[in-house]
C-alpha cells in the first residue's frame, strides 16, 4: 500500500532536467503526474475512493479543526471530531485524512467504535506546501461525509533535507 | 524501547468519556527525505497504534508519514469498569512499544 518502492531516486536537478525534457515531448500535465514522490490532487481522489469505494460522498458531519495559517509545516496541530452520538445503533466507524500535496496522499486513519464515547481525534502532522486537507468519516450504516479545508503553510515540511 | 507518555485519568465515573493522550519518541523518517548525497533516507515510521480496554481493543490507528516526529494521538473512550488501557506502537524495521495504565471506574 506503501509507495516506498516509488520513491524516486533522482535529484531534484536531475527531475528538473527529466521535467524539462517531458515537457518538451508530452506537455507539461503529462510531466507533473511524472513526479512521484509528490501527491496530486488526483492521487489523492484515488486514495478516497479506495476507502469510500462506489458510495456516495456526503459534505458534513465532520469536521476538520486546523490552524489556517501554518508557520511551521513540520508539526501542524490536526483535530478530527465528527457529529455523531456514538451509540450502538449509530456511530462513527472510521475517520480517514488525506492531504494534496503532501508526497502521498494519506495522512491518518482511525478506527472506532461505539465504546469511544465521543468521536474526536487529535495528532500532529506535517505538511509539506499551502494545500487542501479532506477528512472524510465512515458512519456504521455504511454511509461517508466529508469535510474539507485549504491551509496556508509559510515554512513547509523538509522534503529537500536541511 | 522507545520512550512514551501516556495521559489518562486514574479515576473515572463509569459511563463518562474519557480523554486520552499519547506522545511516544519516534523519528518517523519519511522516506521522502534525501541525505548528504543525494539519495532518500530510508523509511523509518510507526504504522499502527492500538489500544485496548482490558484485552478489548477501543481504538486503531495507521499512520502514514505525514505524522510528525513523535507521534501525538488524542482520542476518547467510555469509561466502562476499572481496569488496564494497554497500548502498542509497531512499525517499520520490527519497531514495537507497548505501554499501560490503570483506571479506576465508580
Amino acid at each position: 500500500m506503501m509507495r516506498d518502492d516509488e520513491v524516486s531516486q533522482r535529484t531534484r536537478r536531475r527531475f528538473l532536467i527529466d521535467t524539462a525534457a517531458l515537457a518538451g515531448v508530452a506537455g507539461i500535465g503529462l510531466a507533473l503526474e511524472a513526479d512521484p514522490a509528490a501527491a496530486t490532487p488526483g492521487s489523492m481522489h484515488d486514495a478516497i475512493r479506495k476507502i469510500v469505494g462506489e458510495a456516495p460522498l456526503g459534505k458534513g458531519r465532520v469536521k476538520i479543526d486546523i490552524p489556517a495559517l501554518i508557520e511551521n509545516g513540520n508539526a501542524v496541530p490536526l483535530t478530527v471530531s465528527c457529529d455523531s452520538p456514538m451509540t450502538q445503533e449509530d456511530h462513527v466507524k472510521a475517520i480517514h485524512v488525506f492531504t494534496e500535496k503532501n508526497p502521498q496522499p494519506n495522512v491518518i486513519g482511525v478506527h472506532l467504535g461505539p465504546r469511544a464515547g465521543r468521536a474526536s481525534v487529535s495528532t500532529r502532522i506535517r505538511l509539506s506546501d499551502s494545500q487542501k486537507l479532506i477528512a472524510v468519516a465512515q458512519m456504521n450504516d455504511g454511509s461517508f461525509w466529508s469535510d474539507e479545508v485549504e491551509v496556508v503553510v509559510t515554512l513547509a515540511a523538509c522534503l529537500e533535507g536541511t | 524501547m522507545a520512550r512514551a507518555l501516556i495521559n489518562a485519568p486514574a479515576n473515572a465515573k463509569r459511563g463518562e468519556a474519557i480523554e486520552i493522550k499519547t506522545l511516544i519518541s519516534h523519528t518517523m523518517e519519511t522516506g521522502f527525505r534525501p541525505d548528504s548525497t543525494g539519495k532518500p533516507l530510508p523509511r523509518d515510521i510507526i504504522t499502527d497504534f492500538t489500544c485496548k480496554y482490558n484485552g478489548q481493543e477501543i481504538f486503531r490507528a495507521e499512520l502514514f508519514p505525514t505524522i510528525a516526529a513523535n507521534p501525538f494521538l488524542t482520542f476518547f473512550t467510555l469509561a466502562t469498569e476499572s481496569g488496564t488501557l494497554s497500548f502498542e506502537w509497531t512499525g517499520d524495521n520490527g519497531f514495537t512499544a507497548t505501554e499501560s495504565v490503570n483506571i479506576s471506574v465508580e
